[in-house]
């Protein structure tokens, strides 16, 4: 390939979600009418992407990194009910409570602010366990978070006693919520009132996007991703850098954990079934390779965004929730043959 | 004048066989080594060694006239050794400057910082008398940019001694004269340059002394000044090992297959004839495209050219060659010869399971009475055709591999390197199998580049070189050393 043609396919690449994201606007504006570019829309829109983008931010760490994490969306629900049983009001403790209980009373004892990092720290501590089962089982990514996903999934419905874990806690709840009090929909700055959470994932991405482009860790993801023999060889540590990449991803999906006990105000154990599926999509309609050493968070952003709005105009249409599924499922292999497409040829 | 690297008695053994005898080296500061050998003489497992990869059984090693232990490879490292091994290390995905920083990335706290690291990069492409731009993707270059990547990283460590292993066996001729240039050059400013090459022609170039290893033992060394090809071949043949070749009376027939320019993408294109009851090798060193050229006839990997099998157009898909009675044996038996987690039985049989099977239902049971009965004419040693291949030793591997063809009734096999890792035993074995198959009329291509197998087993030879396929001659007509002298030659 020459220089030329490589140029090109690198503004291709970096530009490729958002001309494609421009498109299913562009598509649905015409299609919907003026209703999909409403200021209110566009903030339902963003509301409702920026669980999923959040997991796409920690998810395209990993994947370029050369992993994958099914276990995102088990883990967001865990995280949520603990996250919850921080806020949630103390179980009785009667004579013949046991351990667990205790352990409820003691979380429900925290402050009200730790319930945010508790929900953060239990990502993270999922994360470096799957770091180190894959590193030091030597066992297939895919294989060791199939079953953190299971696991996690026990262990959210466990920690909710199976029920529901309810909590009252406005703080929380306001970050998903536009704020109050309303404004005019028509005023110029109709555009800072979307949630808090979408501002926290502007930055959140901005972060994210250092850490791999311009820290020394990044270059390690990206080199552990490509080729991770020659990583090795060059004496890079590709264990501690895995174990790092899941750790990061599992601080994201504590957060997202969060978000999601914030937008149903309750800790709800069976949330965010099959959102992993979600959330490696937007990172592959990002542009990521699952192959590894390849995506950036922006493109995983971006590709949450373009799902999030293709839900969001089948609805405005009136088109059947299963219309959706399917137009989101056609999207993702759209996206990865176009990728194929875009990569043929090189090494 | 103390030597750079001194190398006294090295011995390495691995179980039974002896990889390594004694071999003394000696590399001076500013010059370049040549270290020639057959495949299989020890090159590979000195460098291991030298690497710190492996431990010496015996032996001493000096470098500047200190003791080092080895068996490290940090420790090499720090003692200023480099290797630039045959299999490139590249991350294809990140930039140039990336890869010849790759895990030495400059930093401060954490971030990375940007214009040091092409600073760094920049500068050790300049010492290699090169010029890469430094932010495209490395895997959208050449190989031999590939190489200059690796060699420009070894240099980072402002080496003492640079091992650089058949670094031009992946580049065009420009491409290796230009590397050649810049190893003079190195060795110049005062590194100890050990040079492992199997061209020939390039080591009477570039190195001012050479050794030969053959069987694990320096047999022989000397300057270059004083020196030319055919000494180089006669010490590296030379062998005192009787070999038994066990050869199977058959005769020539007609023409089967011929072969027009065939040509593998980026590789000589080759034409050739073969007769019933033939057996043709194709002496050629590695590098030379003869994986490859065999690879594109058989329709695995895209290539040029056309054939004709019994005077119709060849099939041009594996699946036709295999219905048209031709077979072919990977050299790679563990990455596609074999499936070493699958049974003998199911290995034998894999190309023509339909004889087992009534309705699409596989009778398992006459599977395995079929492979037995191969299993006994095949002289494989195993306990049970359920038996995992990948349990078998190399050449009882290599038996069921090519059991398979005739299995299969194939009357055309052709074989990529069908004794390579086999004890000589089974390679008699296998020679009898070759030969037995062209007694009954069948044709074999035999790709090797193990002389003496060439010159024992076949009717016919010719070389493959980088220019192209010389003449194909009946093995009486060559030599040892003019077969050799001909896969250079056409390098041309």
């Amino acid at each position: 390939m020459n220089p030329a043609r490589e140029r090109l396919a690198r503004i291709l690449d970096a530009a490729g979600p958002i001309i494609a994201l421009l498109v299913v606007v562009a598509v649905l504006r015409v299609t919907v009418g003026p209703d999909l570019l409403g200021w209110r829309n566009i903030q339902n829109v963003l509301t409702q992407a920026v669980i999923v983008a959040t997991g796409a931010v920690g998810m395209t760490v990993i994947i370029v990194a050369g992993g994958i994490d099914l276990s995102c969306g088990a883990v967001i629900a865990l995280c949520a009910v603990l996250c919850a049983r921080v806020l949630g009001t103390p179980p009785e403790l009667g004579p013949d409570a046991g351990p667990m209980a205790a352990w409820w009373a003691w979380l429900a004892g925290l402050p009200d602010w730790t319930a945010i990092p508790v929900a953060v720290l239990a990502g993270v501590l999922v994360g470096l366990l799957n770091g180190s089962l894959i590193t030091g089982l030597r066992q297939l990514p895919f294989i060791v978070t199939l079953g953190m996903m299971g696991a996690a999934r026990g262990a959210a419905k466990w920690q909710a006693d199976e029920r529901t874990v309810t909590f009252d806690a406005p703080a929380l709840t306001s970050l998903m919520a536009r704020p109050r009090p309303p404004m005019a929909d028509a005023a110029w700055w109709a555009w800072v009132q979307v949630a808090p959470a979408v501002w926290i994932l502007l930055g959140l991405a901005v972060l994210a996007s250092l850490l791999m482009q311009a820290t020394v860790l990044g270059r390690q993801l990206y080199a552990v991703g490509s080729n991770e023999a020659a990583a090795r060889l060059c004496g890079i540590r590709v264990p501690w850098v895995k174990i790092t990449a899941y750790a990061i991803g599992g601080a994201c999906f504590g957060w997202a954990g969060a978000l999601s006990a914030a937008r149903l105000a309750v800790g709800d154990p069976t949330t965010a079934v099959g959102l992993e599926l979600d959330i490696i999509a937007a990172v592959i309609v990002g542009g990521a390779s699952l192959g590894g050493g390849t995506g950036t968070v922006a493109g995983a952003v971006v590709g949450a965004l373009l799902m999030a709005w293709l839900r969001n105009g089948s609805l405005l249409l009136g088109w059947a929730p299963y219309t959706q599924e399917m137009l989101i499922g056609g999207a993702i292999v759209a996206a990865v043959a176009l990728d194929r497409w875009r990569r043929r040829g090189r090494a | 004048m103390i030597p750079r690297l001194d190398l006294r008695g090295l011995t390495k053994r691995y179980g039974a066989t002896t990889a390594l005898a004694g071999v003394d080296l000696t590399v001076h500061p500013g010059e370049v080594h040549a270290l020639v050998g057959e495949n299989g003489a020890g090159k590979s497992t000195l460098i291991k060694i030298l690497a710190g990869v492996v431990a010496p059984d015996a032996g001493t090693m000096a470098i500047d006239g200190r003791p080092w232990a080895g068996a490290d490879p940090a420790a090499a490292r720090a003692a200023g050794i480099a290797v630039v091994h045959q299999e490139l290390a590249i991350a294809p995905d990140l930039s140039v400057a990336d890869n010849i920083c790759l895990g030495r990335w400059p930093a401060a706290s954490g971030w990375l910082r940007r214009g040091e690291r092409d600073r760094i990069a920049a500068e050790a492409l300049f010492r290699l008398g090169h010029d890469l731009p430094l932010h495209r993707r490395a895997g959208n270059l050449g190989p031999g940019e590939r190489q200059l990547i690796e060699i420009s990283r070894a240099l980072l460590s402002a080496p003492r001694i640079l091992i650089l292993d058949e670094p031009t066996s992946s580049l065009t001729r420009e491409d290796a004269e230009r590397l050649l240039g810049t190893i003079r050059r190195l060795a110049r400013e005062g590194v100890a340059v050990i040079l492992i090459s199997h061209y020939l022609e390039e080591v009477l170039d570039v190195a001012d002394r050479w050794t030969v290893l053959r069987d694990g033992a320096a047999v022989a060394r000397g300057a270059t000044t004083d020196t030319d090809a055919a000494t180089l071949v006669r010490h590296m043949v030379g062998r005192s090992v009787a070999e038994a070749y066990p050869r199977v009376p058959h005769t020539l027939g007609d023409p089967v297959l011929v072969l027009d320019r065939i040509q593998a993408a980026g590789r000589p294109a080759v034409s050739l004839t073969l007769r019933a009851g033939e057996i043709l090798g194709i002496f050629g060193l590695v590098g030379a495209g003869r994986t490859e050229t065999l690879r594109a006839l058989f329709g695995l990997d895209p290539g040029g050219g056309s054939a004709r099998l019994d005077g119709a157009a060849a099939p041009r898909r594996p699946a036709a060659w295999w219905r048209r009675a031709c077979g072919l044996v990977s050299e790679d038996r563990k990455g596609e010869g074999l499936w070493l987690d699958r049974s003998i039985a199911d290995n034998l049989t894999a190309t023509r399971l339909g004889a087992y099977a009534r309705g699409g239902w596989l009778s398992g049971g006459r599977q395995r009475t079929a492979a037995a009965g191969w299993i006994e004419r095949l002289g494989v040693r195993c306990r049970d055709p359920r038996q995992p291949v990948g349990a078998l030793s190399g050449g009882n591997q290599q038996k069921v591999a090519i059991g398979r063809l005739l299995h299969h009734g194939c009357r055309i096999l052709l074989l990529d390197e069908p004794t390579r890792g086999v004890d000589i035993g089974a390679k008699a074995e296998i020679y009898r199998m070759i030969g037995e198959h062209a007694a009954a009329g069948g044709s074999t291509i035999v790709v090797s580049s193990y002389l003496p197998e060439i010159l024992g087993l076949c009717d016919t030879a010719a070389a493959l070189g980088r220019g192209g396929l010389s003449p194909v001659r009946p093995v009486a007509e060559w030599t040892e050393t003019t077969l050799c002298a001909a896969a250079l030659e056409t390098a041309r």
